[in-house]
């Protein structure tokens, strides 16, 4: 047993670390704010750089790493609040041509609930629509009933939508209503599904993460009183708890991408949405009044873990699976 | 990131789950809470059992008298004997976890070959004799004093919330041997034995009415200078070492534990109807969570002690710091899973002689004991996160 990340691992993190703060720093993280669409040459420049073909076999033009690694990956991009569909995109390179590359984006959607939401419907060229239900509507909001489980495919333009206000400005919404026409992929759904949910905790935990850096060095900064506000132990506390959260979402996320167990990534859904939302809280308490502003990030960190919180396994429905796993 | 065993981590498991599997039919039945001495008998024939069979100081340096054990050996260890129902270390707690570690890391020759042996038999009881009235989170506030006097140190004062020093031959003590240097620089570190002229016990009764902890008055005891570890004045630091053994893998067993507890309360709710209710089920469901999760830190803690160990052997310890960030969470989800046990048992949680009632009371001392979680958070704040000290 040695769980405690390899040299090779951690020289990864640290490539897409520092890959993403040169091409999306600060001044393009505000810009992004005012026009989320994702840019497609710096999504070019990722698929050069294997972030989406990293899971694909070498002979596939891949990378060849696993899910581990997959998850570094996707946690730096929720630190570094990147917009754009990229769990879709590192689940189906490989599946849709272009994906791997960085030349297509495609969405994903998990269908059976309501309403259907669709990130970044305008950028997309595809949408891949996840059912895991008993029962499957072909076509979402009607159409013919009795499909199972599956994964069908759609041109963008195809999808019927109307229009949803989304409350994280990095992240348009769409709400889907109609999928004429759709093709049948043939991928495991539930194996979909849950390293979807696997992957987007890997992006709260890096949310969570970076809050806490946030608050920190906030806290460090800001003074009154006479003193770093960081000094008063009410503000401590808060960050002490922050990090307490961000280290138990961290065993959890990386455990479950060793083991792949339906209940150990639900587990860690749970624990990395609760530590990315209340981490975001409290960083934006740390900040005063500064935090309760547009300008400062911490408010983008909270609505895009309220976004993620609510994808690929709710807290609710996590909990039931959880309890239900105790029994049998 | 690997979270499967080698060949010999399973050889080594598949060997004590076989002596387990002899030895624990004979056990003797457990004493009862305020049994003492047949508490201190049970624990101390455990001991002597793991002694004989070749698995005491499994993670103690080989010079220390320990098997060199690997720190993932170790955890293996703690696993497998909480799994079989083995007793947890007791009566021996104080021994094996901080004052045996700390003699093995700062006692000279002499004084490992004195005290080392009898703890790893079970033969000789310790307790810890730090806190005092007036001196509790801030340790070093201490005033029980050591004036020298010839070859031995008067020792006068009182000391608090000493766990088992009723059955206990030994005490770890901290006294003030330089009233005038600045508070951390004028300790030391003393091997006090309980039946020193001038010791009195008084037994304090808890909140979960036995009497796990007591006071201490110490009257002139004599102890003698070759009794102190570690350098005169230096108490301080030789204590830390102990600290940071205290905080790391001391809680392995009991997440364990609390583990198979939860799968006990799911079946205990199924069986009384409780499990219909969609807000207790929940609860039920995160606690499955953060037990899960918690164990992970643990396999994520001593993974990285293990990565940190002195060629050589020893278990390493467990950065003091890493284990704050899990005693922080464990003591609080260790709470609440008493809580949820208490809903499980709706009016039977007022019933005393319940298990799991005793087990709610005593959890309450989780979030106190060996650094209250106000003093962690400030470790957490201090050292990890590097926020300035202040008031
Ligand atoms: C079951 C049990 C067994 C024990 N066994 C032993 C033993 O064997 N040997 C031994 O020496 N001691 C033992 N202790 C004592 C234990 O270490 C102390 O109780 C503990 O360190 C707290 O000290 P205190 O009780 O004086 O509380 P205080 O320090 O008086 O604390 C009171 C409250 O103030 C808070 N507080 C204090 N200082 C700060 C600060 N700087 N910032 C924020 N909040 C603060 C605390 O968190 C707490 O909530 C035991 C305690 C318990 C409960």
């Amino acid at each position: 047993m040695d769980f405690q990340l390899t040299e090779d691992q951690r020289a990864l993190r640290r490539a897409a670390r520092e890959l993403l703060a040169k091409r999306f720093g600060p001044d393009r993280l505000r810009a992004a704010v005012g026009d989320p669409a994702p840019d497609r040459a710096l999504w070019r420049e990722l698929g050069a750089a294997g972030f989406f073909a990293l899971r694909l076999p070498e002979e596939a033009g891949g990378v060849g790493l696993g899910l581990p690694e997959a998850v570094l990956v996707l946690e730096e991009t929720g630190r570094a609040l990147l917009p754009g569909p990229v769990v879709a995109c590192q689940l189906l390179a490989g599946v849709v041509d272009g994906v791997a590359s960085g030349e297509k984006i495609v969405g994903l959607c998990e269908g059976g609930r309501e309403p259907v939401l669709w990130e970044h419907p305008a950028a997309c060229d595809e949408l891949i629509l996840v059912e895991t239900g008993t029962e499957c509507r072909d076509g979402v909001g009607g159409g013919a009933r009795g499909r199972t489980a599956g994964v069908c495919r759609s041109a963008a333009e195809r999808v019927s939508c109307a229009p949803f206000a989304s409350v994280d400005p990095l992240t348009p919404l769409a709400r889907v209503t109609g999928l004429p026409r759709a093709e049948a992929l043939a991928l495991d759904a539930s194996r979909l599904r849950r390293e979807a949910a696997l992957l987007t905790a890997a992006q709260q935990l890096g949310s969570a993460a970076r809050t806490v850096e946030l608050a920190v060095a906030h806290a460090r900064r800001r003074e009154q009183f006479g003193a770093p506000v960081g000094s008063f132990q009410a503000v401590k506390h808060l960050c002490a708890q922050m990090l307490v959260r961000a280290e138990m979402a961290r065993c959890a996320v990386y455990a479950a991408s060793v083991t792949e167990g339906d209940l150990d990534v639900t587990g860690a859904k749970l624990l990395a949405d609760e530590a990315a939302v209340r981490n975001a809280r409290d960083c934006v308490q740390v900040h005063g009044g500064m935090g309760f502003t547009w300008e400062a990030d911490v408010h983008l960190h909270l609505k895009r873990a309220w976004l993620r919180a609510e994808c690929w396994g709710t807290a609710g429905e996590a909990e039931e699976l959880l309890a239900a796993g105790l029994i049998t | 990131m690997d979270l499967t065993f080698t060949e010999e981590e399973d050889a080594f498991r598949a060997r004590l789950r076989r002596w387990l599997g002899e030895v624990m039919p004979a056990l003797p039945a457990k004493p009862a809470a305020d049994d003492w001495p047949g508490r201190r008998a049970y624990d101390a024939a455990w001991q002597r059992m793991l002694y004989d069979a070749g698995y005491a100081g499994l993670h103690w340096p080989e010079d220390a008298g320990g098997r060199g054990a690997t720190p993932t050996q170790h955890l293996i260890f703690l696993e497998e004997t909480e799994r079989a129902g083995a007793p947890y270390v007791g009566a021996n707690f104080v021994g094996l976890l901080h004052a045996g570690p700390t003699v093995a890391a700062e006692g000279s020759a002499e004084q490992r070959a004195r005290w080392l042996p009898p703890i790893l038999r079970g033969d000789e009881i310790w307790c810890q004799g730090f806190s005092e009235p007036d001196a509790g989170s801030d340790l070093a506030a201490l005033r029980t004093t050591a004036v020298r006097d010839g070859d031995h140190y008067v020792v006068s004062g009182t000391k608090l919330w000493t766990s088992h020093a009723e059955v206990a031959d030994w005490c770890e003590l901290l006294v003030r041997t330089d009233p005038d240097a600045p508070r951390h620089r004028g300790i030391s570190w003393l091997a006090m034995p309980m039946d020193a002229p001038g010791v009195t016990v008084r037994p304090l009764r808890t909140l979960a009415g036995s009497a796990e902890f007591a006071e201490m008055f110490l009257d002139e005891v004599r102890v003698p200078i070759s009794h102190r570890v570690g350098a005169e004045n230096d108490g301080w630091r030789v204590t830390m070492v102990t600290l940071s053994f205290e905080r790391g893998t001391a809680f392995v067993g009991e997440v364990v534990a609390c583990r198979r507890m939860l799968g006990a309360l799911a079946r205990t709710a199924r069986d009384n109807g409780r499990w219909d209710d969609a807000v207790l089920r929940r609860r039920l469901g995160r606690l499955h969570a953060e037990f899960a999760a918690l164990w992970r830190l643990t396999q994520w803690n001593v993974s990285e002690a293990a990565a940190a160990r002195p060629p050589g052997g020893g278990g390493g310890g467990v950065p003091g710091t890493g284990g704050s960030v899990f005693k922080l969470r464990y003591s609080h989800a260790r709470q609440e899973l008493y809580d949820a046990a208490a809903e499980v048992l709706g009016a039977g949680a007022l019933d005393a002689d319940h298990e799991w009632v005793a087990g709610r009371l005593s959890s309450l001392s989780y979030t106190i004991a060996a650094g209250t979680s106000q003093i962690q958070r400030n470790i957490v704040a201090e050292r990890i996160l590097g926020l300035p000290k202040g008031r």
